[in-house]
């Protein structure tokens, strides 16, 4: 009779803050094992002083994004066995942000953007009004819906070079965001907003790279969202109604 | 390795295409006053501007002026295709878009070494 | 980048498009009959329509290549915005001036 041999995968996760190292732990394999799986194997049968953030663990929250093995994911989403290339997994924070510790990423200055981008609801009524009636199948109601599944969970920020190599850059999440709004019809915000997303930092900067698209768990196309803010911001400064 | 960042997400098609484009309009930028220099020439006569197209005719640099006129066609088609990404409707063809642009341009190349 | 840099970049790039395609269909034509300044002056001296085809060409390229080379030097280089503008318009008035005087040569000679 032959043993079982137990197989393993080797997982480096990264240790500190931006002047860590990577850690090579080997934890054992299992049926269906996400990547989220194997840190929290690591942090509670080898250390537990291992950092990371996670909660829902079904895709829904979106505070689990992590960069493996060079890609930004959901690490609750990523089975192992899509990932892991010849045995081995490399688990880093999310890129393009300040390291807190270990796997934890600063979500501080992404949150920034977004408000920089005025990625808020403006209301244009108040309670006192009827409900607003918006039809599904408007063209302004199609064109949100297409981007407004969005849960920040900065995976497109982090795959995103033009963040990387320019600070004041918003990022694909934030004009995302800012572009649901523009189409919503019962948003009032949107004069400054196209100011905002026009000014220095803001979508004009995106040069459709499209890792964005290409990495974004939940199928969103931020460079189609950017393209339609390039174009409305356009039309805008032609106009002159830019502040 | 310097710090916690590996991006393999970059080994893409699109990515790297648009790198192309970046490069090749730096190139571009680099190559134009000379471009501009050399015609220059012509302001202290025709005899000048023909002392220097005539070391122009050695085989060294037919190929590098190949090599310009891919670097200037693929920024052309790679301009182009951005242009068609931000003004009109979205395309899913976007590899097919990059790698046609990509493959026209070295057929440009190809034809200019052969005609010359 | 901002919009009216934007708007810039892009308005050069659409109209270098025909000008590239004539640039280059002139570069094969030139070449094939065997480059040579005679050749080249034969077409351009005097001529009003190059001179404005060239002049159009000259402009457009350096408000393009300009603000292109802002954008690089700030991604790639790591500059600050303030010292890419005077990248930019350092690199903008070298393009202008050797390239209008590549034109009048041409040209005038």
């Amino acid at each position: 009779m032959t043993p079982e041999v137990a197989e393993t995968v080797e997982v480096s996760l990264w240790r500190g803050r931006e002047d860590g190292r990577y850690q090579t732990f080997t934890v054992p394999l299992r049926q269906s094992q996400t990547v989220l799986d194997i840190v929290t194997w690591v942090q509670r049968h080898a250390d537990p002083t291992l950092s990371y953030r996670f909660a829902c663990r079904v895709g829904v929250c979106g505070s689990c994004a992590m960069t493996v093995n060079g890609k930004p994911r959901w690490t609750c989403r990523t089975h192992v066995s899509k990932v892991v290339d010849d045995g081995k997994l490399e688990i880093g924070p999310l890129a393009n942000l300040p390291v807190i510790k270990d796997l934890t990423a600063d979500m501080a200055p992404f949150f920034e953007k977004w408000q920089k981008a005025e990625g808020r609801f403006v209301p244009s009524q108040t309670r006192a009004d009827n409900l607003a009636v918006v039809s599904p199948e408007s063209a302004e109601r199609r064109t949100a819906d297409a981007a407004i599944e969005c849960i920040n969970c900065g995976v497109c920020y982090a795959a995103c070079d033009t963040v990387r190599w320019n600070d004041s850059y918003m990022g694909p999440a934030a004009l995302n965001r800012a572009w649901t709004l523009v189409n919503d019809v019962r948003d009032a915000g949107n004069r400054s907003r196209l100011s905002a997303v026009a000014s220095d930092g803001g979508c004009h900067n995106c040069h459709s790279h499209q890792s964005c698209e290409q990495l974004c768990p939940a199928n969103l196309n931020p460079t189609a969202s950017i393209a339609g803010l390039k174009r409305r911001t356009m039309q805008a400064y032609i106009k002159g109604e830019l502040g | 390795m310097t710090g916690p960042h590996n991006a393999a997400y970059r080994r893409d098609a699109l990515w790297i295409f648009a790198q192309i484009h970046r490069v090749s309009g730096v190139l571009l930028a680099i190559f134009l006053p000379v471009h501009f220099l050399a015609l220059g020439l012509a302001i202290e006569g025709e005899a000048r501007l023909q002392g220097f197209i005539a070391w122009t005719q050695n085989p060294f640099v037919k190929l590098a002026e190949t090599a310009l006129l891919f670097t200037l066609a693929v920024h052309l088609l790679g301009g182009l295709r951005v242009l068609v990404i931000e003004n009109l409707p979205w395309r899913p063809q976007q590899k097919q878009m990059a790698l046609g642009a990509a493959a026209i341009a070295a057929v440009v190349a190809v034809a200019f070494l052969l005609s010359v | 980048m901002n919009v009216r840099l934007y708007f810039l970049q892009r308005a050069t790039a659409m109209l270098m498009v025909p000008l590239i395609i004539v640039h280059v269909v002139v570069i094969f034509y030139a070449t094939r009959r065997g480059l040579s300044a005679a050749e080249i002056l034969s077409r351009t001296r005097g001529s009003l329509g190059w001179a404005t085809y060239y002049s159009l060409f000259v402009i457009a390229a350096t408000v393009h290549a300009g603000i292109g080379v802002r954008t690089v030097s700030i991604e790639w280089g790591g500059l600050r915005p303030r010292s890419a503008d005077a990248v930019m318009w350092g690199m903008g008035f070298a393009l202008l001036v050797l390239g209008l005087r590549a034109v009048t040569a041409v040209v005038l000679a």
